[in-house]
């Protein structure tokens, strides 16, 4: 049986290969089978049309060129600003598998070295039920920082600046730049550009604790019965 | 065990072994390795921000990265392989390969599925799973291609009479795995599941790759050429034994080792871990059976040049698998993941390991194929001490680095802080890196001086070498 063609091609060949594929891939399959997958349009929620529509106020002449303009009427608007960020969110994410981030910036953050303090909440299941986890970006290795919590903590403006020429904000960083973002300058991102940043202000924004900010300290101004607790 | 008679109607070499395609094969797979260490040397030039591309969207670091690893997989490790299984198993099957027509499409199909990966990465269109970037549009052909090659190989094993040697115990598995491993990796994920689920998929993918495809095909070449250099057979046929069913049971239950901590299920990763620090002794059983075979004799390393090739091969690989049983726990996780250490890793077990075995097979079938002996014996010197040397530097390098990023980020210094003092351990990757670039030239160098050399009448020598 150990040396004969069929013991081989049966039991090594494809029965060792079967059990690991049920004990690795399907238990977690079928544990995670009752978390629906959100499809991109339920993905949007009001912190990610905030940064979206103030993608447009900066830079309306790009925005308009990629996008066209809301056809008017409020109930209707808001369906075509949804729509339109969906779009981007599909196009930012294949931007993003496409240009190879995820090698260098992960998307998970894991409940030891201290990594809930810089990066926020450790990262739940439920967070990566969605079409843009097709297949998951957990990511492998940090040449860059951690990305699942970035959303909101700067802005669109830092953002374009940054994908434009990151020594510019960042002396030391090994990031590429990323010219092909833009029509020449920062000011002005293409259809790529809006994309990648509405991805990447996504990331995140789903959470409780949006924005997260290492070491935030609350205002440090108290209310009065605070104050009079203390004393 | 009975040795298969060898008969007056037994075939000759050259009815059996398309050494043609063997050669085509061999050469090309050297021309993905020339690409993919430049790929990798752009990479690392723009870790040290010396990037002379930059701005350059088609010569971007993000999607050449992609490319460096593809390229070394599936341009080099495949095509390497593909090339010596040409060679190995219609030698031990005394059967030809199932149709030498076959053959040939497999090899024109496999270099359009690799070439168009190259283009379709570099065009933006590579797919979100490590080693697996091969864009959507390609993985039905390349599945195809790997069914093919399992028909065009299993058949003259199936065709054989006899007991079976330990190379093709690891042959039939890797042509069935490989096949399984491929399907499931690039659909599933893709297509099926997708979140956490699909991350199990992927890291299950990633390892069968290295663990069912990479790992038996390279074992049982090693078999196959190792006792046929030494004239001696193997040491022990029951660690032999240890060794493939060991590997064919552990390997493959620790897909989920690589996502460590993440949503992922606790008990499936503690499940992972248990199996990863098994194979290690299985693996120590494997090393142990090939030092067995040597032994008294390994004075010949330093004459012939395929066998030191081989068992720096095993050293290194023996200490990435040491390296493996520690990494693979919780504790060394904290610190190493995410970090160089892993990159330091990949380097040694690719590099260090598989692509040394290959350059020792090709050490020992160049001058076979091309009826010469090797033009220049310090050429082959130079090709495997600056290999050598070049990649324990480079995985010395970024495993150190990698402990310093991990406890630097554990501290929760400024990530500003990792990056600065990551540069000279960068600059020092990049010298790495040209040095086993450097071995490279020097061997490509070597093959076209004895191209052009005169060709010997008489059988090329031992080790396919020149007397020192």
């Amino acid at each position: 049986m150990f040396e004969s063609k069929s013991g081989i091609l049966y039991i090594a060949g494809i029965g060792f290969f079967a059990l690991a594929f049920v004990s690795n891939a399907l238990v977690p399959w079928l544990m995670y089978r009752d978390i629906p997958e959100k499809t991109v349009a339920e993905l949007i929620n009001p912190n990610l049309r905030y940064q979206f529509e103030d993608l447009a106020r900066r830079y309306p002449d790009s925005f308009n060129a990629t996008y066209g303009t809301p056809p008017g009427g409020d109930a209707k608007d808001d369906a075509w600003w949804n729509e339109k960020c969906a779009d981007a969110l599909r196009t930012g994410h294949k931007l993003y598998v496409g240009e190879g981030c995820w090698h260098c910036h992960s998307q998970f953050v894991r409940p030891v070295s201290n990594e809930e303090e810089r990066w926020g909440p450790v990262s739940r299941s439920v967070e990566y039920q969605n079409e843009l986890q097709r297949p998951v970006l957990f990511g492998t290795r940090r040449v860059g920082p951690d990305l699942c919590r970035e959303g909101g903590r700067r802005s669109n403006d830092w953002h374009a600046v940054h994908f434009f020429k990151p020594e510019s904000l960042s002396q030391a960083s090994p990031m590429p730049e990323y010219p092909w973002f833009f029509d020449g300058s920062p000011d002005k991102p293409n259809a790529k550009g809006l994309a990648i940043m509405t991805y990447i202000q996504w990331l995140g924004s789903w959470q409780e604790s949006y924005p997260y900010y290492e070491a935030y300290v609350p205002s440090p101004v108290r209310k009065p019965e605070e104050i009079q607790e203390t004393e | 065990m009975t040795a298969t008679a060898i008969t007056s109607d037994t075939k000759s070499h050259e009815e059996l072994v398309d050494e043609k395609i063997v050669k085509f094969y061999l050469i090309t797979a050297l021309i993905f390795l020339t690409t993919s260490m430049l790929a990798g040397i752009l990479v690392a030039l723009q870790m040290i921000r010396h990037n002379p591309f930059a701005g350059i969207e088609l010569f971007s670091p993000g999607r050449w990265r992609m490319v460096h690893t593809n390229a070394v997989a599936y341009g080099f490790l495949a095509n390497g392989f593909l090339g010596c299984l040409h060679w190995a198993i219609p030698r031990l099957t005394l059967q030809p390969v199932a149709n030498k027509k076959l053959s040939w499409f497999i090899f024109a199909a496999w270099q359009v599925v690799v070439g168009a990966t190259a283009i379709g990465i570099l065009l933006g269109e590579a797919q979100g799973l490590e080693w697996g970037e091969t864009p959507v549009w390609i993985d039905p052909l390349a599945q195809v291609g790997l069914l093919l090659v399992a028909i065009n190989f299993m058949t003259p094993i199936a065709r054989m009479k006899g007991p079976m040697y330990v190379s093709l115990w690891y042959f039939l598995a890797a042509f069935v795995w490989t096949f399984l491993t491929y399907a499931m990796g690039n659909f599933i994920p893709e297509y099926f599941v997708s979140g956490t689920s699909a991350g199990a998929v992927g890291g299950l993918f990633i390892h069968d790759l290295v663990g069912l495809f990479v790992t038996p095909l390279g074992w049982g070449l090693m078999y196959y050429f190792v006792p046929i250099l030494l004239k001696r057979p193997i040491w022990s046929h029951g660690l032999s034994l240890v060794g493939f069913w060991g590997l064919a049971f552990f390997y493959p239950l620790q897909g989920i080792h690589h996502f460590l901590y993440t949503p992922i299920p606790l008990f499936l990763q503690y499940g992972a871990i248990v199996s990863t620090i098994a194979v290690e002794l299985v693996v120590t059983t494997v090393i142990i059976n090939f030092f067995g075979s040597i032994w008294g004799n390994a004075g010949v390393v330093r004459t012939n040049l395929p066998i030191r090739w081989f068992y720096t091969g095993m050293i290194y690989y023996f200490l990435t698998c040491l390296q493996c049983a520690f990494q693979v726990t919780l504790t060394f996780q904290k610190v190493i993941h995410f970090t160089d250490w892993v990159v330091g890793h990949a380097h040694m077990v690719m590099f260090g390991v598989f692509s040394m075995w290959i350059m020792g097979m090709m050490t020992y079938l160049f001058p076979r194929l091309l009826g010469r002996n090797w033009a220049s014996r310090s050429l082959c010197e130079w090709h495997y001490w600056l290999s050598t040397l070049g990649l324990f530097v480079m995985a010395a390098d970024l495993i150190l680095l990698g402990l310093f990023q991990g406890w630097s980020w554990a501290a929760l210094e400024p990530w500003d802080a990792s990056v600065d003092f990551s540069f000279p351990f960068w600059v020092l990757r990049v010298i790495a890196g040209l040095a086993m670039f450097g071995g490279l030239l020097a061997f490509l160098t070597n093959i076209w001086l004895t191209f052009r050399a005169a060709p010997v009448t008489a059988p090329v020598k031992s080790g396919g070498l020149l007397p020192t």
